[in-house]
């Protein structure tokens, strides 16, 4: 299937990613959201497997995978590394690794990109605030100028890993002018904190957190980028963080309809199996199609992206639709588990809390349209 | 405002009056109770104290002697406590467990059971699913045998609101070998009788302010004068009982889908995004205008079937048409309010991801979404040409 896409060393590395995470990883996942905790030595496994490296070029010091590859990883860890697992792997190693290694000096690659790699230290995105999600104003972190560096106060949300993190990209403005600015805040300085643990829906082991800053002291090279790049800079790395998503939504919705076939096919009611009854044969063929719509949108955009063509349009669409496809799947999957779906010991109640952020992490579905709005050349005249 | 010919000036004193209670008594506790995973008995007494358990059974029963539609109300307003459990815990020891006692028991057992049950004294819970057997109810394995003059119980039952405290439980058991549903009974059984046990304490995704069991009962013996109703009739008389049962229902999801349509319009009005009040936006508001369109609609259906209900009209397809539609708005609804939450629409902050949650079971419970669908196709003749 999708041999298009897949040639013979991407079927392997697929075989060899599964096999760690249903070895290694998805037998804790229910226990790591109960303890609402994901133990850093799990990330050392993922660092030592090589898989934390794959959005990071092999210069500084990355597997330098092909997008098809990094597709593959974020699609298995959707499937298997449910309960926030996937959020906090991916965030790391799909968002905050490439940033700094694309946009930060050779000190922080050293500092934080090198030890991140192994997953000795853990990094995060700080970009929403309690006054601005989706959309960001106009943000209210400030950076105000102390010497040659800077000093950091303001309060971030949803920040995942946030609890955990060795470090964050923090987005702030500097004192005085509009523009938006990323820096790499390490968060064992003198004024980060408290950090207030936010109890989700679903994601609970991703250890999202509001981060507070006061004051925090960050030198002139923890900038990324240069000065009033930020929003150039992460617009740009949107569609990274869009694209992992969209994968993470079909990854999951092949564990929900996998579980969710296998429970018809041994619950019995009324003398047989439920997968004999045809509205929910029907009800698990729409789980399907709707699951392959999705896929076919986000595999198009790796596709792109694997021919080195600008893919913005087709990762936003696929991230609005699969966004809303996982909802439809999961919520389906604890139908047709009936009683047994609402129980916390059935995993599909798991995927169906983790499916309700993907509408809105990365985000909303309402302000992707929003966007696709003007990229698709709709407004103005 | 009197809304005829459902609410009178009555209907809206006391839902001012309930409204007061729900939001001092309850609401700043149902947190708690979520997080502990039950309610303290002492709400129940004390909702039994000021007449909140037996809004429509008669005077000489202990009740309040209201009508219909003062439970109706009670299902709306319980709904904006922020606690489904709590809400649907109360609804089985109102509409469910207890409604077959005054309408099929004896004087005697309106006076073991059903009177301690309104004044709060005693805790019901009522007895049908079965870890094999949910919607298939004619095909129960739970089996009393007539020895002497008493009824040996063994069996088990699953999803049992109440069940961990429960003081007594509505039961639903096969008293013969008659085929499917004709050889099914009711009985009343203490729950401190030799035999009865908690298996388990389930782990619920939602209504967690609410204790749920798995029971088993293990040679439970009762006396005779414990059995409900006639023998054999048990599955019309459970089968009347979900009529009740489907109706509360759909009014506490009406109730529920208000209550999250009324937090959605004050957070789009009051939050800001990309610097303009969300309700700005053309979309949110054309969402809000839908949301509160289709609340109407089954709003209106839900009040005419429990207004025919009242009346003994109603028949059970449109019953189930009301419970159906009521259960499938609700989390629609909640899942649009927590959309328009946005990130903190995720987060245990705000009440929204709770509702939601609790909004999923009444699609499940009761009957899921697929019976009623059945009870319709058969109701309305579908099959027939």
């Amino acid at each position: 299937m999708f041999e298009w896409l897949f040639r013979e060393e991407h079927q392997i590395f697929r075989k060899s990613v599964r096999r760690f995470l249903e070895k290694e990883i998805a037998p804790h996942v229910a226990e790591w959201e109960r303890q609402r905790a994901l133990p850093r030595s799990v990330f050392r496994r993922f660092g030592e497997m090589g898989f934390l490296g794959l959005a990071v070029p092999e210069p500084a010091g990355g597997a330098g995978a092909d997008p098809v590859a990094e597709a593959i990883f974020y699609e298995e860890l959707g499937r298997y590394g449910t309960g926030g697992v996937a959020g906090s792997v991916g965030y790391h190693a799909g968002c905050a690794l490439p940033l700094v290694a694309s946009y930060g000096g050779t000190e922080l690659k050293e500092r934080y990109l090198q030890p991140s790699l192994l997953g000795e230290q853990l990094g995060g995105l700080a970009l929403s605030e309690p006054e601005s999600g989706s959309e960001p104003g106009k943000i209210r972190t400030v950076a105000r100028r102390d010497g040659e560096g800077y000093r950091i106060t303001g309060v971030k949300k949803f920040v995942t890993n946030g609890d955990r993190a060795d470090w964050l990209c923090v987005s702030a403005r500097i004192e005085g002018q509009d523009e938006v600015n990323l820096f790499l805040v390490d968060t064992r300085a003198a004024g980060v904190g408290p950090k207030r643990s936010l109890r989700t829906l679903g994601w609970r082991a991703a250890g999202l957190a509001e981060v507070e800053m006061h004051d925090v002291a960050v030198p002139a090279s923890h900038l990324l980028g240069g000065e009033g790049q930020g929003e150039a800079i992460l617009g740009q790395f949107a569609p990274r963080e869009q694209l992992m998503l969209a994968l993470f939504c079909i990854g999951l919705a092949d564990a929900a309809l996998e579980e969710t076939i296998a429970y018809s096919k041994q619950r019995k009611q009324f003398n047989r199996t439920l997968n004999q009854f045809q509205v929910l044969q029907h009800k698990m063929v729409d789980m399907a199609v709707e699951r392959e719509k999705a896929r076919h949108l986000a595999y198009r955009a790796v596709y792109l992206l694997q021919q080195g063509q600008e893919a913005v349009t087709v990762i936003s669409m696929a991230k609005a639709y699969a966004g809303e496809m996982i909802k439809q799947v999961t919520d389906a999957g604890v139908q047709i588990h009936g009683g047994m779906g609402y129980m916390m010991e059935t995993p599909i109640q798991r995927y169906w809390r983790d499916a309700r952020a993907l509408s809105i992490a990365g985000g909303t579905t309402q302000s992707v349209r929003e966007k696709l709005a003007e990229r698709l050349q709709l407004t103005g005249n | 405002m009197p809304y005829p010919p459902y609410f009178t000036e009555e209907h809206d004193a006391f839902r001012e009056e309930i409204r007061h209670f729900f939001a001092t008594e309850v609401a700043p506790y149902a947190p708690q109770w979520e997080e502990q995973g039950y309610f303290p008995l002492s709400i129940l007494r004390r909702m039994g104290e000021l007449g909140y358990l037996g809004l429509s059974y008669p005077v000489e029963v202990g009740g309040r002697g209201g009508d219909y539609f003062m439970s109706v109300v009670m299902a709306e307003e319980k709904a904006r406590c922020g606690a489904g459990g709590f809400g649907m815990a109360i609804a089985v020891q109102t509409d469910m467990a207890t409604p077959p006692i005054y309408q099929f028991g004896t004087p005697e057992q309106i006076e073991r059971f059903l009177k301690p049950a309104i004044r709060g004294e005693k805790l019901a819970c009522l007895g049908i699913t079965e870890p094999n057997h949910g919607s298939d109810v004619q095909s129960i394995e739970t089996r009393a045998y007539r020895d002497g003059d008493e009824w040996v119980i063994n069996g088990s039952k699953l999803y049992i609101t109440n069940g961990p405290r429960a003081d007594f439980i509505t039961l639903v058991a096969r008293t013969s070998d008659a085929p499917g549903y004709k050889g099914i009974s009711l009985f009343l059984v203490e729950l401190d009788r030799p035999g009865v046990s908690v298996a388990k304490v389930l782990d619920k995704v939602g209504m967690r302010s609410s204790d749920t069991a798995e029971l088993v009962f293990d040679n439970v013996r009762v006396p005779h004068e414990n059995l409900l109703g006639e023998e054999g009739k048990g599955f019309y008389q459970i089968m009347w009982e979900l009529q009740g049962e489907r109706v509360i229902s759909a009014a506490g999801s009406v109730g529920s889908a208000q209550y999250a349509f009324e937090l959605a319009c004050s957070y789009a009005q009051g939050r800001a995004v990309a610097g303009k009040p969300l309700i700005r936006n053309q979309v949110i508001r054309h969402m809000l205008a839908e949301m509160a369109t289709e609340i109407e609609a089954v709003r209106q259906m839900v009040y005419a079937t429990a207004y025919r209900f009242a009346r003994k009209e109603a028949t059970p397809w449109e019953i189930s048409m009301a419970k159906l539609a009521a259960s499938q708005l609700a989390h629609k609804v909640i899942d649009q309010t927590l959309q328009i939450h946005g990130g903190n629409g995720y987060t245990m902050d705000y009440p929204v991801e709770r509702m939601w949650r609790d909004s999923r079971l009444p699609r499940i419970g009761a009957g899921t979404d697929e019976i009623m669908k059945e009870i319709i196709a058969k109701g309305l003749h579908i099959i027939e040409r």
